[in-house]
């Protein structure tokens, strides 16, 4: 028994891809390219062609399939549920009732125009941290938001405590791990009981954790301290990030399918 | 009366990218008043195969069985066999959380549902099994020294009146004093009856303290044998990331060249047959 052990949603998958080598900004503007397409996309049949795209992209990125869809299910159920209010209430020519509740035509398509648009929202976005490094990712973002710096914009400080933070959630998740395995051979139980027990159950487990995380984020300041950190300025990089054609290549040619597919859904379907 | 793990396999992430082989077919047989070390490299799969003994991992393939009862998911053995076989983790003072020993020490008896009433004297018997006297009950387990605090976690676990003492790494980070200390201790629980199953870096210990020694090599079993027989296969066997305590390969070396003395990682022999040789 693992407690914590699903692949979780924003969780990098090492491979070896033209997609995990592109330049992380590249990937930043591509899912932003991709996510406004998505909100501009009006007939619900126009998501088979984003449906082939993704197919596309996940041959690129050489995942399996069923891994990218994975780490979606959690947004599965928010989609259900937003398709499901969609076909409750909203007017139209009715499909069929039972007793109060009419299902409309328009109700229908409402929902699985909703549902498909923020499945792919979510399915598209995922590749950028399956094939990132949460570290690439903050040194992108870095990087995108440094001409802000100007304004005073920390963008360098956000970008640290990204870093960190994205550092820590898989030890965190460990940590959390080995506490309730610990707890759990003295005994314990996490999931009987009222919600009231289950919650109080948790104090053995969040007790150590803070202080485990207390303790390391004490620890970690003073070796970076001792280190000499003193924030952004002057600070070179080890991996300076290069932008190469291939990234340009990346970034026209989806720009251009996407702008073809839109163009589509705006011409072709009526 | 015995802990017994037949052909145990265990595969971490299976069918994703990451994917780890921990454990291979690992057998052997832990008896009440008995004690097992298991001794390997770090990453060996140690700490994996400890978890496997208490139910909290579940045997993916191959089996574990508690004392005639197997440890399967949602069997209804779980809890017994949880409550039957202690697990101290790996520093096991980080799971402290409750405001005083007592509470902490408390803590498993009240979960396999002991009477109020019986409490206090269970937790005043496992404190002093460790050496710890009553002016501890009060106090604040996050103001102990750090070798105070594990002592706390051990009798905590102890607390649960466990038939079988599984521990992970016990002595890592204490000195050489309370090392020995906890090494008596476990060697007093054994005399009680209790089945020690020790995980340690530290072969001497290993050498000095147990009937028998399992040692792991990326997550297979290399030899399971008793102490001496041990020595055996790692003089004609170098296992990454195990060296034989400088006074098994001094004693090794002077039995090579004398044929008198024995090897032995105990230093009185030692001593004992130098001072022979001398005669
Ligand atoms: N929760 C986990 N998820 C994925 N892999 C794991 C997990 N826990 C352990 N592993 C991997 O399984 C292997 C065995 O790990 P294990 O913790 O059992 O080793 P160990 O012998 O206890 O090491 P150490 O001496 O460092 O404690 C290692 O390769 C480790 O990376
Ligand atoms: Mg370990």
């Amino acid at each position: 028994m693992k407690f914590l052990d699903n692949l979780t949603f924003g969780q990098y998958v090492p491979s070896e891809s033209p997609i995990h080598h592109l330049d992380p900004r590249c990937k930043i503007a591509c899912v932003l390219v991709l996510l406004t397409s998505i909100f501009m996309v009006r007939h619900t049949t126009s998501f088979i062609g984003w449906g082939l795209l993704l197919l596309v992209v996940t041959s690129f990125s050489r995942l399996p399939l069923r891994l990218v869809v994975k780490t979606a299910k959690p947004v599965l159920i928010l989609a259900l549920f937003t398709a499901s209010i969609h076909i409750f209430f909203t007017k139209g020519t009715p499909v069929f009732s039972l007793g109060i509740i009419t299902v409309t035509r328009e109700g229908l398509r409402m929902a699985a125009f909703t549902a498909l648009r923020l499945l792919f929202l979510v399915l598209f976005a995922s590749f950028l941290t399956l094939t990132t490094k949460p570290m690439e990712l903050a040194d992108g973002l870095e990087r995108l938001f440094s001409p802000l710096t100007r304004f005073g914009f920390p963008a360098h400080e956000l970008a640290m405590m990204m870093t960190i933070a994205l550092r820590f959630i898989p030890t965190l998740l460990d940590e959390t791990d080995r506490i309730m395995k610990a707890q759990l051979a003295r005994g314990a139980y996490f999931d009987k009981g009222s919600l009231w027990k289950r919650l109080k159950a948790f104090l053995p487990v969040l007790i150590p954790l803070f202080i485990i995380v207390f303790q390391r984020a004490e620890d970690l300041s003073t070796a970076m301290e001792a280190r000499c950190y003193r924030g952004g300025k002057g600070r070179t990089r080890m991996h300076p990030l290069t932008w190469r054609t291939s990234d340009t290549i990346a970034l026209l040619g989806l720009s251009l399918v996407t702008a073809l597919l839109l163009i589509a859904d705006r011409t072709l379907l009526p | 009366m015995s802990i017994v793990v037949d052909r145990l396999s265990h595969t971490y992430h299976p069918n994703t990218p990451l994917e780890t082989r921990a454990l291979r077919d690992i057998t052997f047989e832990l008896q009440r008043g008995a004690w097992m070390s298991v001794v390997g490299h770090t990453g060996s799969g140690k700490s994996t195969l400890v978890q496997h003994l208490n139910g909290l991992l579940i045997p993916q393939s191959g089996s574990v069985v508690v004392d005639g009862m197997e440890v399967r998911e949602k069997s209804p053995h779980l809890r017994a066999v949880r409550r039957k076989v202690g697990l101290v983790f790996q520093y096991p003072e980080q799971q402290l959380f409750a405001e005083s020993v007592l509470e902490e020490v408390a803590f498993a008896p009240r979960n396999w549902g002991v009477p109020e009433a019986e409490i206090p004297g269970l937790v005043q018997s496992s404190l002093a099994l460790v050496g710890l006297d009553g002016q501890y009950l009060e106090r604040s387990p996050f103001h102990l020294s750090g070798g105070e605090k594990r002592k706390v976690a051990i009798a905590s676990v102890l607390a649960s009146a466990p038939e079988y003492l599984v521990l992970d790494e016990p002595t890592a980070g204490l000195d050489s004093f309370s090392r020995k200390e906890l090494v008596d201790l476990l060697t007093a629980l054994k005399e009680k009856g209790y089945g020690i199953l020790l995980v340690t870096h530290d072969l001497d210990i290993a050498l000095q303290a147990s009937d028998a020694i399992l040692i792991l090599n990326r997550g297979e079993q290399v030899v399971r044998d008793t102490p001496r027989r041990v020595i055996e296969h790692l003089r004609g066997d170098h296992i990454p990331g195990l060296s034989l305590p400088d006074i098994v390969t001094l004693s090794a070396e002077l039995h090579d060249r004398t044929g008198t003395v024995p090897v032995t990682w105990d230093w009185r022999v030692l001593a004992q047959a130098i001072g022979e040789m001398k005669r």
